[in-house]
């Protein structure tokens, strides 16, 4: 038994000509919150894909448990635990909290051809759910778009791992909110970790990744640029790494300057 | 610093009382999507029974023929706003009347069918039909209003062209007599509790005809595949796992099929679905009326649509309920038959029919705005 819950060898996607992936490893262990790192194309969202099942790899493995895995569909992927919760959260804000978090995969009772769907069990246990994170649902048969932006990501989280998610995929979790809800998304995504789960938590928002981070991969143009243990590695150095860190730099030494000009 | 604390502890009691509000009794009527047409249903029996309480509208006959009317259109306005919540539109529903109808009628009376093969036929057609509608929509992608209406054509044409080429006419009568022991046709031509209305006409409670025996003979076979429906459609959407997945359809067609709805399979069903209510509604009629016409039906979609609006279901899917459906279609069959008894000329009847949907779409557009209203 490796050490490693999953890891992703050497792996690479194209595009016809274009280069999505190139020879990208990642490797995860139980507990472990990876984040994934990189500005805007510099292929999180096909890396994100090829873990849950969308597009298949064309060089590389991805082993998990120590199987070599290959995933046919996003559903074999749901199947062995690889919980991905894309950015639109696949709820709908009409349907209640309840059918929403058992949207698919509705408990059910009663005879066979006369199976209902069990409401009871849902509320409960979507209730007890929500409530163990601390999103207090009164009424669980309440539309889901009177929640906040942030319990909505967490209703998204908890239902992933309620269904057996044992490495939990979060793109851009805290990418439309604000700093109270991204502080509450990222508190639990630190407890859900710490219960055992491995975390890969895509963001192109260092401030949120290197708070709950154990360890950063940054992607540039297609291209691990390497994984980091948080200790090896400070905020700074892992903005500067994502494309766009020298312009921040710039950014940074102008604002200096023009602090300067107006403290004469 | 305290003051910020401060004002934060405020927000959040403020937030908790709103929470509480949330769940007052009014709130959770308010979120129902069948509000809107009990509030119409309510008014309009209150108009009618102020305008033409004393005219024999509401007498056992006159109460079983608007309820007859109002059954036949709710036949296949459950249908439709079943397939709305799921996210789409069948345009098709008039024609597959009118198809249906010769679909029984032709084998029976010119290929000598018995009448209850030339009935499964009807059927078996029609989920062909609704199949081939839902695998064009789902595979092509294309909005289902175009598909539909492509086979609002193509049924209405085939319709009255196979009627013509083998009948030489465009009606097929003659059915009336084929009724009689047949071992399923009595499911569409029966009227049930006639035992009822023989004795309340004995006890001299409702009208009689001049012969003695009762006006109004039995509820008729609409009424009660209305009430089956209903009652069957409602559990489907609030009781079974498959009307989760209706609603998840309609609400979010990539979210459902990202958390494993079979979306797909789930809107072929609902076209089948109207196919199939479309089917009943012909039994109904061509059985009752002992003939086949090819014209039967004609805009009776747009009817079970705006049935289905009125009713509370979003055009956008997701949202509604087979309820609501039935109440808009005993608002439309009250007002048709009810407008008999007024002095009001019957021709203003489409003008109410249009600005009851206007009205009930305005409404349910501000019902989804608070449903959805983020804290």
């Amino acid at each position: 038994m490796s050490e490693y819950l999953v890891q992703f060898n050497n792996i690479s996607k194209f595009f016809g000509k274009v280069i999505a992936l190139k020879d990208v490893t990642m490797k995860l262990k139980k507990g472990e919150i990876m984040c994934l790192l990189g500005d805007n194309g510099a292929g999180k969202s096909t890396l994100i894909k090829t873990l849950a099942g969308v597009h298949k790899p064309d060089e590389g493995e991805i082993i998990f448990e120590d199987k070599k895995i290959i995933f046919d569909s996003p559903r074999d992927a749901l199947d062995i635990g690889i919980g991905t919760v894309y950015q639109d959260l696949a709820l709908v804000s009409l349907m209640s909290v309840t059918r929403n978090f058992f949207m698919g995969r509705e408990p059910q009772k009663g005879l066979p051809l006369l199976k209902t769907f069990d409401i009871e069990k849902a509320n409960k246990i979507a209730a007890e759910r929500m409530g163990q994170i601390g999103i207090d649902v009164r009424d669980p048969s309440q539309a889901v778009g009177t929640m906040s932006g942030g319990e909505r990501q967490c209703l998204a989280i908890s239902r992933a791992i309620y269904f057996g998610a044992k490495v939990l995929v979060l793109d851009e979790p805290t990418s439309a909110l604000g700093v109270h809800q991204a502080s509450m998304v990222l508190k639990y995504i630190v407890k859900a970790a710490s219960q055992g789960l491995a975390v890969i938590l895509i963001t192109h928002n260092v401030h949120h990744a290197y708070p709950v981070g154990n360890s950063f991969t940054v992607l540039n143009r297609g291209k691990s640029m390497g994984t980091f243990q948080k200790k090896d590695i400070s905020r700074e150095k892992l903005l500067g790494m994502m494309a766009g860190g020298e312009e921040l730099d710039k950014l940074e030494v102008e604002l200096k300057e023009m602090d300067r000009i107006a403290n004469h | 610093m305290s003051v910020k604390s401060q004002s934060i502890q405020s927000k959040k009691e403020t937030g908790k009382d709103e929470r509480l509000k949330k769940i007052s009794p009014l709130r959770v009527l308010l979120n129902r999507p069948e509000l809107g047409a009990l509030g119409g249903a309510i008014l309009v029996f209150i108009f009618f029974g102020i305008v033409a309480g004393d005219t024999g509208m509401f007498s056992a006959y006159g109460t079983l023929n608007f309820l007859d009317v109002s059954a036949n259109l709710g036949i296949i306005a459950i249908a439709a706003a079943m397939l709305m919540i799921g996210g789409e539109f069948d345009l098709s529903i008039g024609s597959m009347i009118g198809f249906a109808g010769i679909c029984i009628a032709i084998p029976a009376i010119y290929w000598g069918w018995p009448l209850w093969t030339s009935i499964i036929f009807a059927f078996a057609m029609a989920v062909l039909i609704g199949y081939f509608n839902g695998i064009m929509v789902v595979k092509s992608g294309l909005p289902s209003f175009i598909v539909t209406l492509a086979m609002l054509f193509i049924l209405r044409g085939a319709t009255l062209a196979i009627t013509r080429l083998i009948t030489g006419r465009t009606q097929v009568p003659g059915l009336r007599v084929l009724i009689e022991d047949d071992p399923i046709a009595w499911l569409f031509a029966t009227d049930t509790f006639q035992w009822l209305f023989t004795w309340l006409g004995s006890m001299k409670l409702i009208e009689l005809r001049t012969d003695g025996t009762p006006l109004a003979t039995g509820i008729p076979p609409s009424v009660i595949w209305f009430i089956a429906l209903t009652l069957f459609a409602t559990w489907i959407l609030m009781k079974t796992r498959y009307g989760n997945w209706i609603f998840a359809s309609g609400g979010d067609k990539v979210g459902a099929t990202n958390v494993g709805v079979p979306v797909g399979r789930v809107k072929i069903s609902l076209f089948i679905g109207t196919a199939v209510a479309s089917t009943i509604f012909a039994c109904i009629q061509v059985l009752d009326a002992g003939s086949a016409d090819t014209m039967r039906g004609t805009l009776k979609e747009l009817e079970a649509i705006a049935a289905a609006v009125v009713g509370g279901c979003l055009l956008t899917g997701g949202y509604g309920s087979a309820i609501g459906a039935a109440l808009g279609a005993i608002i439309f069959g009250t007002v048709s038959m009810g407008i008999f008894y007024t002095d009001v000329d019957t021709d203003w009847f489409k003008v109410f029919l249009g600005a009851m949907m206007l009205i009930a779409v305005v409404f349910n557009n501000y019902i989804r705005k608070k449903v959805t209203e983020t804290k």
